[in-house]
């Protein structure tokens, strides 16, 4: 199984050495990354390419960086209220790379194996190439990325919003979107009709991110 | 009379063959669909989000409301997802519980899935059949979890407890006395392995039943032969996995070809479809039936002749013993640690497949050393399957729309997470 894993990698670098940024075996599964640029070429490579046939798309993921490797171990305040932590403004994660990420699951049935393809997408223009045309079940998947990060995905036929509710504002997922919301509803019985207003509640973080 | 040549429908999201909350604005001229846009998130509760602010093994609960009607399946895929990332080995017997749970899992579903897929189609009796059917393995998961859906019953490292050697029993009533209820409790005497071989003995004659209940009825064909037809090239780039796949010929199974847990040693057979249409689905799906009940045989008997450990011997990732708690220092740490902060996850990501009753089930799990997780994407078999809804739907009549939302399966905890 490693081997011919291995084997994967070795054909795939061979195949689309200009493409490629980086490949690597981690936990048992290959990681090819790309440019944004390059990956309508490379996704094309690795379906149609006899020696790799990816059939099947399998997931697209998006990622959105910004706090990543930040913990809540510092405290604002001890609060008199139990063990609510209060929480600090945002620090800056020093992630390296680009902000966002796009993630893609391959499968091939054929061959039976899998790869994984990770695009970083620049916060100033969030374009990823649409792979509908290359596989139709990227729609959806493609519009849960928009609707939930923001991501726009050029050439796609239907980036309408998928998840949240109709006239929803934001990307839910986002890091700096927080958990609690930003809007709520409730009935407005003097107005006699649903009504929005911002969150009542505080956010709360029960168990602290820790990071060892 | 005006001329309408389109008009507009909107099915659901309190439709009851809607299964759940879809709602679905159906093109129609005359009869015939001409366009079909679901319209899914009206049960989005944001699992991913959620699971980003909780320690790991928090989580697990959420795993179980996915796809709410196999529960143990969801949580396999995470917590498989979790041990690939912490590297730890699973104790055999605890893998074996598992599969034994996964395909008990698979056979609730496809229960309730038969069930509801008859009832839709007009086959009223079928719904209370396989809920008839359904009632001892749910029963099993009370056993062996202390809930009768919501399990939480694997944990990465494997399962939470072994398996009880008493079912509970039914108590005495008004309404349920003497022979009834010596009746009742006959196949309840032994260990929850012993209730379970009973219910395999039995269960193929059941399948039996439903099959000559359906599988030559006439309405049942016509309501399904030919409708919804995809072709394995179709179904690939659709992202169908699962029944749906194999219902189109492709004999694909993870359980077989990416084996996890113990699925390796066992022996079962993949049917396979030739049409692609719903009447091969369904009878995929009832010959699964009849593979589950084959592997959860094969696993009884292993587990009765292989006690020993069914969690990880590692205080950092599964809690030590109570008696131990209690007496020694490093464990009382241990236990406190574990329950307050949870354990950390080394950096790096993972993707754990099952083979899901509905499909392929994924966990795609970003790690950045912490005791939650970075990122949690849950690939979820019914969002690719209800995305082909435009294109399998098209050009048929109003009434097979709800014979492919039936064939699909669909469960709208896993679409809208």
């Amino acid at each position: 199984m490693a081997n011919a894993l291995s084997q994967l990698k070795q054909a795939i670098d061979q195949a689309f050495e200009s493409l490629l940024v980086e490949s690597h075996i981690a936990n048992g599964e290959l990681t090819l990354i790309v440019e944004v640029s390059n990956l309508t070429q490379l996704m094309k490579g690795l379906r149609d390419n006899d020696a790799f046939l990816f059939e099947q798309l399998m997931d697209v993921a998006g990622i959105d960086y910004l706090t990543y490797g930040l913990d809540e171990w510092a405290t604002q305040e001890a609060t008199s209220q139990g063990f609510e932590r209060g929480r600090q403004a945002m620090p800056k994660s020093s992630w390296p790379k680009q902000r966002y990420a796009v993630v893609y699951h391959l499968l091939s049935v054929t061959l039976n194996h899998r790869v994984r393809v990770k695009t970083f997408v620049a916060e100033d223009s969030m374009l990823v190439p649409s792979l509908v045309n290359l596989w139709n079940g990227a729609n959806w998947f493609e519009r849960e990325a928009f609707d939930l990060f923001g991501l726009l995905f050029d050439g796609h036929p239907d980036l309408r919003r998928i998840l949240t509710d109709y006239g929803f504002i934001g990307h839910p997922f986002r890091k700096d979107f927080p958990v609690i919301g930003e809007l709520e509803m409730k009935y407005d019985e003097e107005k006699e009709q649903c009504v929005y207003q911002p969150v009542s509640i505080e956010e709360r973080i029960l168990v602290p991110r820790v990071i060892r | 009379m005006a001329e309408i040549e389109h008009y507009t429908l909107n099915f659901g999201p309190q439709h009851p063959a809607a299964h759940g909350v879809l709602r679905m604005i159906l093109e129609l001229d005359g009869e015939v669909i001409e366009r079909a846009d679901p319209h899914i998130g009206l049960l989005h509760r944001g699992t991913e989000k959620l699971a980003e602010i909780k320690p790991y093994n928090q989580s697990i609960g959420y795993m179980d409301r996915l796809d709410y009607v196999s529960m143990m399946c969801n949580e396999h895929a995470y917590v498989l997802a979790i041990e690939k990332l912490l590297k730890i080995k699973v104790p055999k017997r605890a893998q074996y519980i598992r599969v034994m749970f996964a395909e008990i899992t698979r056979i609730l579903n496809h229960l309730m899935w038969l069930g509801a897929h008859g009832l839709d189609v007009g086959a009223m009796t079928m719904f209370l059949y396989c809920f008839r059917d359904r009632e001892p393995l749910m029963d099993a998961y009370e056993a062996v979890s202390g809930t009768r859906m919501h399990a939480t019953y694997f944990r990465p490292g494997g399962v939470y407890r072994d398996l009880p050697d008493t079912m509970p029993h039914y108590d005495k009533s008004p309404w349920r006395k003497d022979k009834k209820l010596n009746k009742l409790n006959e196949n309840r005497q032994g260990s929850l392995l012993d209730f379970l071989w009973d219910y395999t003995e039995t269960f193929p004659s059941a399948i039996d039943e439903y099959e000559s209940l359906l599988t030559e009825n006439r309405i049942w064909k016509q309501r399904l032969v030919g409708i919804g037809v995809v072709s394995p090239e179709r179904a690939f780039q659709l992202g169908l996995t699962g029944p749906m796949l194999r219902g189109s010929g492709v004999a694909w199974d993870l359980r077989k070809k990416q084996p996890y847990d113990t699925y390796a040693e066992l022996d079962f057979d993949i049917p396979v479809g030739r049409n692609g249409d719903c009447y091969d689905r369904y009878l995929v799906r009832v010959e699964e039936m009849r593979q589950s009940n084959r592997i959860i045989r094969q696993c009884i008997k292993w587990l009765r002749a292989n006690p020993g450990p069914v969690m990880v011997d590692d205080y950092k990732v599964a809690p030590p013993n109570r008696a131990d708690v209690r007496e020694n220092m490093e464990s009382l740490i241990h236990h406190f640690k574990l329950f307050t902060e949870g354990y950390c996850v080394p950096e790096g990501e993972a993707y754990a497949a099952v083979e899901h009753p509905k499909g392929e089930f994924g966990i795609y799990l970003l790690s950045d050393g912490a005791n939650k997780p970075y990122r949690l994407k849950i690939r979820a078999p019914g969002f690719a399957h209800m995305a082909a809804m435009n294109e399998m739907a098209k050009g048929h009549m109003l009434a097979d729309v709800v014979a492919i939302i039936g064939t699909m399966d669909v469960v709208f905890g896993e679409i809208d997470r």
